[in-house]
C-alpha cells in the first residue's frame, strides 16, 4: 500500500510515530503477533497503523476478532468489508462457539450479556493460533484500571494480569519478553485520547462505520442509558422503545453499549461534540463499566482486554 | 480547540507517601475544569463512602481496588487534561520505596518530574523517599525537576518552612554524584497547597513573600523535551525484504531516526562493521520525503548491498564513534534479586540486544549519604555503577549528549523481567 497524504500536525504525527515505533517493535521481537480487531473506531486506527508502519510489504501479523454474536450488524459488515479491501484474511473466534462447547455458559434475564465471556474465547483462541503478543486499541483515557496499563503488558499462562505487578517500562525501550506460558498484551495508542482518535480519523481521512454519527434508532432507557432494540437484549415490561436521535461513542457488545443523544452528524460535528464532551466516553456509553467500581479490573484479572 | 501544534507536556510525581502527590493531580485537574463529570462523580461517591465530608481529591488517579482499600498508589496512573493554557499527560506515581520501579517507569518519559515535599514531617532534612525519589530524577536525567513544597496550609504559609525545604532539596541535587554525565536538569520551587489549592491553579493570597508564578503556569511554559541535535542515529527496528521492482528491488530499513537529521545521497556508515554506503531514498509514513528529522519513522534504502540487520545502527560517515564490548554503566536496579559479578543478563540498546555479562560492581550509591561508596553487589532499588562485557559491539553515546544513544534496559534472562534502566556516561569522574 502507498501512502501519499498531507503532513499531519505536530502532535498527531508524535502520537502516530510513537504507536508505529511500538507495532514494529513487538512485530520484529515476537513470532506470533496478532491484531485485534473489532471494526471499531480504535482498532480501525490499529489496522491502519500497522498497514502504515509496514507498508510496501505483506502485514505480518495475523488478524483476529472476538465476536460475541450479539455485534451491531453494520460494525460486522464494515469489518468485513475493510479486511477484504486491505487483503487482510480476518480470524472469527465465536463466543457462541464457546457456549456450544460449553466452555462457557449463556447469562441469562434482561441483563444477561455476552462481553465477560469473551475473555473464555478469546484465551482459547490465542491458545490454539499460538498467538505470543496481541494488539488491542485498549486507551488509558477510557477507564480508571486502564489508565493504570502498560503499554506492552504481562499476561500469566491463565491469562490474568496482575495490577500489582507490573514490569516497569522505561524510556521507549520495550522488553517484550515473557516467560513460558504467557503472553503479552501491547496497546499502542495507550496515549491516545477519545479526541486525539477523531483528529486522527478526520486528518488521514479513515472511514468508521455509520453508527458513530447521528442516526434515528429505536432505543430504550435503562439506568439512565439508552441501549439500541435488538434481538440480544430482553426488555423488562416498563422498558419501552422509542426513535431518538442518537450516536455511539464506543462500539461494543451490543448488550452493553449504549448510545447517546447527539445531532452529531458529520465528522467535523462529531470533533466538536468530543471536544466539548464533560463525560468519559465509557462512562456515557457502557453498562459494563457502571456495575462496581472495579469492574474493568476485575474482568481484566480474568484474561479481558 | 488544540490545534495540535504542541506536544503534550509530559509529567511524573514523585515524593514520600501522603505527601499530597495524587491530591495535587486532582487539584490541577479540579482547578483547570478538566475532569469529566463522571469522574468526579465517582470521587464524591467514594468519598461519602469513607464518611469523608469532602470530596477526596486524590481519588481522581487512584484507579485499582487495592488502592482505594489501602489509601496508597500502587503503580502509576496515566491522565490526560486539556487545560487552556496546554495539554498534559500526567503521571501519578507512587510513593513507597517497594514501587520504585513504577517510578522509574513514569519518570523515564516525563518533561518534568513533581517531587513533592511535606513541610509538616521534614524537620531537619528530606524524608528517605523524598532523597530517593530526586535521586531517581537525576539518574534519568528529567529535563525539568519541581520541588513542590506542598502543605503549606499545615505549616501557617511560613516562608521560612519553604526556604527550609528548598535548601536542603538544593543542596541534595548539587551534591549528588548522580548528575554527572546527564542533561542539565533544571530545578526550581514552589509552595503550595494541593488541598486549598494555594499556588496551584489559582494564586495565592496567603503566601506573599512568594513572588513566583503559580505551578501551573510555570508547567504551562517549560518546553518539551526535544530529540537530541547531536549527529544522527538511525536504529534498523525491521528489514523490509526486496518486493518487486523499482525502488522496492532493494531491502528498506525500517526504524526511528533517534537523533539528527538525514538526507537522500547522505553517506551512512554502519556501526558495528563500519561498512557505508550513500542513502538512496527515504520513505516517512507520510510517502517518500528528501530527507527524515529525529523523531520521524523512516524506511531507508541503501545503493549498495550491505550486510545490515535489525539492531544495526547508521551513523554519519565521519562519525568517530566507536562501538565497545566492554562498558560501563549507571543502573537503577529493580530486580528482586541482587546483582553480583559474573551475572549475565540481556540488554536492549535502541533494537539491539545483546548477551552482557556483569564483570565487576564498581560501586553502588547511598541516596541517604548522597555519595557512591565501594560495593560488591546491587539489591532491590540500588543505583550503582557496573561494568559489563556485551556479546557484541553497541554503538552507544554518553547519554549527556545522546538520551537516545545513552539509555538501555536491562531484562532477565531466567525471569524474562525488566530488572534495570541503564545509563552510558563517557567516564568515571
Ligand atoms: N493539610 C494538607 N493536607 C494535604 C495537602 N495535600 C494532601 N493532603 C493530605 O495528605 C494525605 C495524603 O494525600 P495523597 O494525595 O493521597 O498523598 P500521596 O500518597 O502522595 O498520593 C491526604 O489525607 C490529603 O488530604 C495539603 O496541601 N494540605
Amino acid at each position: 500500500m502507498a501512502f501519499t497524504n498531507p503532513r499531519l500536525a505536530p502532535a498527531l504525527a508524535a502520537l502516530e510515530e510513537e504507536s508505529v515505533h511500538t507495532i514494529r517493535e513487538v512485530v520484529a521481537e515476537r513470532e506470533r503477533p496478532v491484531l485485534l480487531f473489532s471494526g471499531g473506531k480504535d482498532s480501525i486506527i490499529l489496522l491502519h497503523l500497522c498497514a502504515r508502519a509496514f507498508a510496501g510489504e505483506k502485514l505480518p501479523l495475523s488478524v483476529m476478532h472476538v465476536d460475541t454474536g450479539h455485534n451491531f450488524e453494520e460494525v460486522i459488515a464494515f469489518r468485513d468489508a475493510l479486511c477484504a479491501s486491505l487483503s487482510v484474511p480476518l480470524i472469527v473466534a465465536s463466543v457462541q462457539r464457546s457456549i456450544d462447547e460449553g466452555r462457557v455458559t449463556e447469562e441469562r434475564g434482561p441483563r444477561a450479556s455476552r462481553n465477560r465471556l469473551q475473555s473464555v474465547t478469546l484465551l482459547d483462541a490465542i491458545a490454539e493460533h499460538r498467538f505470543d503478543a496481541a494488539f488491542g486499541g485498549a486507551r488509558r483515557d477510557e477507564d480508571r484500571a486502564r489508565a493504570k496499563e502498560r503499554v506492552v503488558s504481562v499476561r500469566d499462562e491463565l491469562g490474568g494480569w496482575d495490577p500489582k505487578n507490573q514490569r516497569p517500562e522505561m524510556f521507549d525501550l520495550y522488553n517484550l519478553d515473557v516467560a513460558k506460558g504467557g503472553h503479552l498484551r501491547v496497546f499502542p495508542i495507550s496515549n491516545w485520547t477519545e479526541l486525539d482518535v477523531w483528529s486522527y480519523i478526520a486528518a488521514r481521512d479513515l472511514r468508521v462505520p455509520d453508527i458513530y454519527f447521528a442516526h434515528e434508532r429505536e432505543v430504550f432507557e435503562r439506568d439512565g442509558m439508552l441501549y439500541g432494540v435488538t434481538p440480544f437484549v430482553q426488555r423488562t415490561a416498563s422498558e419501552v422503545s422509542f426513535t431518538e436521535t442518537v450516536r455511539f461513542r464506543t462500539v461494543g457488545d451490543a448488550s452493553c453499549t449504549g448510545a447517546v443523544r447527539s445531532s452529531a452528524r458529520t465528522l467535523p460535528e462529531v470533533l466538536r461534540e468530543v471536544q466539548d464532551a464533560r463525560v468519559t466516553e465509557r462512562g456515557a456509553t457502557r453498562a459494563d463499566d457502571r456495575a462496581t467500581d472495579a469492574a474493568m479490573e476485575d474482568r481484566k484479572k480474568e484474561g479481558y482486554f | 480547540m488544540s490545534t495540535y501544534c504542541d506536544l503534550p507536556l509530559r509529567c511524573a510525581t514523585a515524593g514520600s507517601v501522603d505527601d499530597g502527590k495524587s491530591t495535587l493531580i486532582g487539584r490541577l485537574l479540579f482547578d483547570t475544569d478538566t475532569i469529566f463529570t463522571d469522574q468526579l462523580s465517582h470521587v464524591t461517591d467514594v468519598s461519602a463512602r469513607q464518611g469523608k465530608a469532602e470530596a477526596d481529591l486524590s481519588l481522581v488517579t487512584d484507579g485499582l481496588r487495592a488502592e482505594r482499600e489501602q489509601g496508597i498508589t500502587i503503580d502509576v496512573a496515566w491522565r490526560f487534561a486539556t487545560t487552556p493554557l496546554r495539554r498534559f499527560i500526567l503521571a501519578d506515581a507512587p510513593g513507597h520505596v517497594q514501587y520504585t520501579r513504577n517510578t522509574l517507569t513514569a519518570a523515564s518519559t516525563a518533561d518534568v518530574l513533581l517531587v513533592l515535599v511535606d513541610p509538616t514531617k521534614t524537620t531537619d532534612s528530606l524524608l528517605p523517599q523524598t532523597k530517593r525519589h530526586l535521586a531517581a530524577g537525576l539518574f534519568l536525567g528529567v529535563p525539568n525537576v519541581v520541588i513542590v513544597v506542598n502543605k503549606m496550609d499545615a505549616v501557617g504559609f511560613s516562608h521560612d518552612a519553604f526556604v527550609r525545604a528548598r535548601e536542603w532539596a538544593c543542596e541534595y541535587a548539587s551534591r549528588s554524584p548522580l548528575t554527572v554525565g546527564r542533561p542539565r536538569t533544571a530545578l526550581s520551587f514552589f509552595p503550595v497547597s494541593a488541598l486549598s489549592g494555594d499556588n496551584v491553579v489559582r494564586a495565592s493570597t496567603r503566601m506573599p513573600w512568594f513572588d513566583g508564578p503559580t505551578l501551573y503556569a510555570h508547567l504551562a511554559e517549560l518546553e518539551t523535551t526535544a530529540r537530541s541535535t547531536s549527529e544522527a542515529r538511525f536504529s534498523v527496528q525491521w528489514v523490509r525484504r526486496p518486493q518487486g521492482v523499482g525502488s522496492l528491488a532493494r531491502r528498506g530499513y525500517v526504524g526511528t531516526l533517534a537523533s539528527g537529521e538525514l538526507r537522500e545521497r547522505d553517506v551512512v556508515k554502519v556501526a558495528a562493521s563500519g561498512l557505508t554506503s550513500r542513502i538512496e531514498r527515504i520513505e516517512l509514513l507520510d510517502g517518500p520525503s528528501p530527507m527524515v528529522h529525529a523523531g520521524q519513522s523512516a524506511t531507508i534504502t541503501l545503493q549498495d548491498e550491505v550486510d545490515v540487520s535489525r539492531g544495526d545502527v547508521f551513523l554519519p560517515e565521519a562519525s568517530a564513534l566507536e562501538p565497545a564490548r566492554q562498558v560501563e554503566l549507571d543502573l537503577a536496579w529493580v530486580g528482586r534479586e541482587a546483582l553480583v559479578p559474573g551475572a549475565t543478563l540481556l540488554l536492549k540498546h535502541g533494537a539491539k540486544k545483546v548477551r552482557a555479562t556483569v564483570d565487576a560492581i564498581l560501586s553502588a550509591y547511598d541516596v541517604e549519604e548522597n555519595a557512591a561508596r565501594p560495593a560488591s553487589s546491587l539489591r532491590l532499588n540500588d543505583f550503582g555503577r557496573v561494568r559489563v562485557l556485551t556479546s557484541e559491539p553497541l554503538a552507544w553515546a554518553p547519554y549527556a549528549q545522546s538520551r537516545e544513544g545513552g539509555r538501555a534496559i536491562l531484562i532477565s534472562r531466567g525471569t524474562a523481567d525488566t530488572v534495570a534502566a541503564a545509563i552510558f556516561r563517557s567516564s568515571p569522574p
